[in-house]
C-alpha cells in the first residue's frame, strides 16, 4: 500500500506567546514541532504498513526550515518526503493550501491512502484533510479512531462521533484524518534517525506542481488572517455584601432570574 | 561533564531519554504497584531499534558495543530499574549466543532478538548454587541427536516472558568446573516449564521466575560452543554484561540526585529552602560527586571493553562494584532528603532505594565482584616479581 502522510510543521504551542503590542504570534525563538495531530497520522501509516507492507511518503507545505520536520519524520520510519515550499505558497488559507497539496500528491504519483491529523494547532480548522479529498476526487472519512480492516481495494474504519463511532467501509483511493484514539505514537528508530542525517528533503515550488501563482499562497485564498489576539477578560463584577447565607441566596436568585440555572419545584 | 560521545552515542543517549521520560515515567509508579510486566513498553524500545543495539549489523542489529548499552542503559534505568533490567536481560541472554553461537544458531536467533520479537533470558543461578556457580545441580545428558535436561534455575529473570534461553548445565559432573556446558532452550521444549513467579522487593516491573527442566530434550545443535564451555561463556558473559549493571547504577543514581536536588530547591523549613543549609548541600554535592565518578569509571570501561582488550575481567568487575555501591549510598541519602515525603510512595526515591538494593546482588554479588579484583592483582603482583 502506498500512504502519503500530511503534517504540518507549527509552532510549539507548550512554548507560544502573543506579542502583546501586535498581537500576532511570537516565532522567533519558538521551537517548530511535527503538528501533535499529524503525530497520530503519521502513527496509522506506520500501523498500516507494519500489517499490509509498502510504503510511507510524507508531504509538507512550509518555508525551507519545514525540511527539518521531513527529516524527523524519517526518523520515526516514513520511506521518503517531498517539501512544498515556494515563496507564492505564503498567506496560504485552506483553501490555496489544499490546491497545492493536491499538486504534490499528483507530483508523488497519487498515493492508495492519504492520511492526515484530524486539524491542526495553530490553524484548527480541521478543512484541509476533506478539502484535499475534494480537490483530487477522492471518498474520504475524517475523525477515523481505529483501522478495522486494511485491504488493498477499501479500508473498514471506526469514525468517532460525539455520541459512539460508526463503522465504515472506505473504498481506495481514499483520504482519512485520524484522532488520538488511532494509537499513541511511537518514539522514533534509531536506524530511522541514522537514515535521517543523510536524508536531504526534495523541494518542489508552484512552477514545478504546474500551478499558478494565483492558485496559490495569499492571492489564491478566499480568506486572509487580519489579526490574532488573546480575547481580553470583559466580565463585570459586582459584590454582594452580607453574611455568606444571605449573599449565596442572593447569587441563586440572580441566576434563576437570568435563567441560568433552573430551580426544581 | 562532556565525555566526548560520537554523534551517533548522543542520538542513543537523547533517544533513550525521550523514551525514559515521555513513556516510562509516567507509568513507571503503577508498575511497580501491580508488580506489572512492561509489555506495552518493551515494544516502544523495539520498535525504536533498541534491541537490536549490540547485535551485529549482519544479524539485524546495528553493531554497537558495550559504551552504546552502558548509554542507553543508564538513561532508562533514570526512570526505571524495573524496565531497564528487563530489557538489559535480553542482552544478558544473547551474550552467549553473540559471543559463541555457531553461524546457523547466529542466523536463527539474532534477528529475531534484534527485532524485539523475542526477549531472551540467561539462566544460571539455583537453589543451591549462587555465588558458587560451580555447585549447579542441573544436568544435560546426550542421547543420540538430543540432550536431556534435568533440574531447575531459580531467579530467572525474564523467567516466563523471554521465548530464547541461555542455560547452564552439567554434562559431566566428574569434570567440576569443567564439565558444564552451556544450552539454548525455547519456550515450548518438550519439558521446559516456568515455575513459581517471585515477589520482590524492588524492580517489580520485571519478571523474575523460576526454570523447570522435566526430562527437556532439545536438539543436539543447541549446544553453544563445546561440551565442557559452560562457564567459560558464563564468565564471558558477564566480562561483558557487569558494565550495563554499573550504568544501571548511575542511571537511578542520577535519578535520585535529580529528584533530591529539585525537591532540595522547592522545599522550604525555617523560611528558606533547605539547600541553603550546607548539611543538605553537603549531602548532594557528595552524591553528585560520587554518581559522577561512577559515570567516568563505566564509560572508561566499556570504552576498553570495546577496545577487544582481552583481560577485562578486572575492570568489568570494578564498573559493576564500584557505581553500584554508589548507587545504594546516594538513593540512600536522596530518601534522607526529602525526609517524610521520600518516604512516601507518592515520591519516586524510596523505589529507588528498593530498585538500587538488587544492583548489589545480580550479575554476581558485590562480594563476589571483590573476590574477582583480588583474584587478579594476586596474578598480576604475582607475575610482577
Amino acid at each position: 500500500m502506498k500512504i502519503i502522510v500530511c503534517l504540518k510543521q507549527v509552532p510549539d504551542t507548550a512554548s507560544v506567546k502573543l506579542d502583546p503590542v501586535t498581537h500576532t504570534l511570537k516565532r522567533e525563538g519558538v521551537a517548530a514541532v511535527i503538528n501533535p495531530f499529524d503525530l497520530f497520522a503519521l502513527e496509522a501509516a506506520l500501523q498500516l504498513r507494519e500489517r499490509v507492507g509498502g510504503q510511507i511518503l510524507a508531504l509538507t507545505m512550509g518555508p525551507p526550515q519545514a525540511a527539518e520536520m521531513l527529516r524527523e519524520a524519517i526518523g520515526y520510519g516514513v520511506d521518503d518526503g517531498l517539501l512544498l515550499s515556494d515563496r507564492a505558497f505564503a498567506g496560504a488559507d485552506t483553501w490555496a493550501t489544499t490546491a497545492a497539496l493536491a499538486a504534490g500528491v499528483r507530483h508523488l504519483g497519487g498515493a492508495d491512502l492519504i492520511v492526515c491529523g484530524k486539524q491542526a494547532v495553530d490553524g484548527d480548522t480541521a478543512q484541509v484533510g476533506p478539502g484535499l479529498a475534494m480537490r483530487l476526487g477522492l471518498p474520504q472519512v475524517a475523525f477515523v479512531k481505529a483501522i478495522r480492516e486494511a485491504a488493498a481495494d477499501h479500508l473498514v474504519v471506526e469514525r468517532q462521533m460525539d455520541d459512539g463511532y460508526e463503522v465504515v467501509s472506505l473504498p481506495l483511493p481514499g483520504l482519512i484524518t485520524v484522532v488520538r484514539e488511532i494509537g499513541e505514537p511511537r518514539p522514533p528508530s534509531l536506524k530511522g534517525k541514522m537514515r535521517a542525517k543523510k536524508f536531504e528533503a526534495p523541494v518542489a515550488g508552484a512552477a514545478a506542481l504546474g500551478l499558478a501563482e494565483d492558485q496559490v499562497g495569499l492571492r489564491g485564498s478566499f480568506t486572509q488572517v487580519v489579526e490574532v489576539f488573546a480575547p481580553g477578560a470583559a466580565g463585570q463584577r459586582e459584590m454582594l455584601p452580607g453574611p455568606a447565607e444571605a449573599a449565596g441566596r442572593a447569587v441563586i436568585d440572580r441566576l434563576v432570574a437570568d435563567k441560568v440555572i433552573l430551580l426544581g419545584s | 561533564m562532556d565525555y566526548f560521545l560520537s554523534e551517533d552515542q548522543l542520538m542513543i543517549r537523547d533517544l533513550c531519554r525521550q523514551i525514559a521520560e515521555e513513556r516510562v515515567k509516567p507509568v513507571r509508579a503503577e508498575l511497580d504497584e501491580k508488580e506489572q510486566f512492561p509489555r506495552e513498553l518493551m515494544k516502544a524500545l523495539a520498535q525504536a531499534d533498541l534491541f537490536g543495539l549490540i547485535i551485529p549489523e549482519q544479524y539485524g542489529g546495528l553493531g554497537g558495543g558495550c559504551l552504546e548499552n552502558c548509554i542507553a542503559v543508564e538513561e532508562l534505568s533514570r526512570a526505571c530499574v524495573g524496565v531497564s533490567t528487563t530489557f538489559a536481560a535480553s542482552f544478558l541472554g544473547a551474550y552467549p549466543i553473540i559471543l559463541f553461537g555457531s553461524e546457523e544458531q547466529k542466523a536463527k536467533y539474532l534477528p529475531i532478538i534484534a527485532s524485539g520479537e523475542r526477549l531472551a533470558a540467561f539462566a544460571l543461578t539455583e537453589s543451591a548454587a549462587g555465588s558458587d556457580a560451580g555447585a549447579i545441580q542441573t544436568q544435560a545428558r546426550r542421547e543420540g541427536d538430543e540432550y536431556v535436561i534435568n533440574g531447575s534455575k531459580q531467579w530467572i529473570t525474564n523467567g516466563g516472558e523471554a521465548r530464547i534461553y541461555s542455560v547452564i548445565a552439567i554434562t559431566d559432573r566428574s569434570k567440576g568446573a569443567r564439565g558444564a556446558s552451556a544450552f539454548i532452550v525455547e519456550e515450548g521444549d518438550p519439558g521446559f516449564s516456568v515455575g513459581k513467579k517471585e515477589i520482590k522487593l524492588g524492580i517489580r516491573a520485571s519478571a523474575t521466575a523460576e526454570l523447570i527442566f522435566n526430562e527437556c530434550r532439545i536438539p543436539a545443535d543447541r549446544l553453544l560452543a563445546r561440551e565442557g564451555m559452560g562457564f567459560v561463556v558464563a564468565m564471558r558473559t558477564f566480562d561483558k554484561s557487569r558494565p550495563g549493571v554499573g550504568a544501571q547504577a548511575v542511571g537511578v543514581a542520577q535519578g535520585a540526585l535529580d529528584e533530591a536536588a529539585a525537591f532540595a530547591r522547592t522545599r522550604k523549613q525555617f523560611d528558606k529552602p533547605i539547600i541553603t543549609f550546607q548539611a543538605v548541600a553537603h549531602m548532594l554535592a557528595d552524591m553528585a560527586t560520587k554518581v559522577e565518578a561512577a559515570r567516568a569509571l563505566v564509560y572508561s570501561v566499556a570504552r576498553f571493553v570495546d577496545s577487544g582488550a582481552k583481560d577485562i575481567s578486572k575492570a568489568s568487575a570494578m564498573a559493576k562494584l564500584f557505581p553500584t555501591d554508589i548507587a545504594m549510598e546516594v538513593t540512600t541519602n536522596a530518601v534522607q532528603v526529602l525526609g517524610g515525603h521520600g518516604y512516601m510512595r507518592d515520591y519516586p526515591v524510596e523505589k529507588m532505594m528498593r530498585d538500587a538494593k538488587i544492583l548489589q546482588i545480580y550479575e554476581g554479588t558485590n562480594q563476589i565482584q571483590r573476590n574477582v579484583i583480588g583474584q587478579e592483582l594476586n596474578k598480576e603482583y604475582g607475575r610482577a616479581k
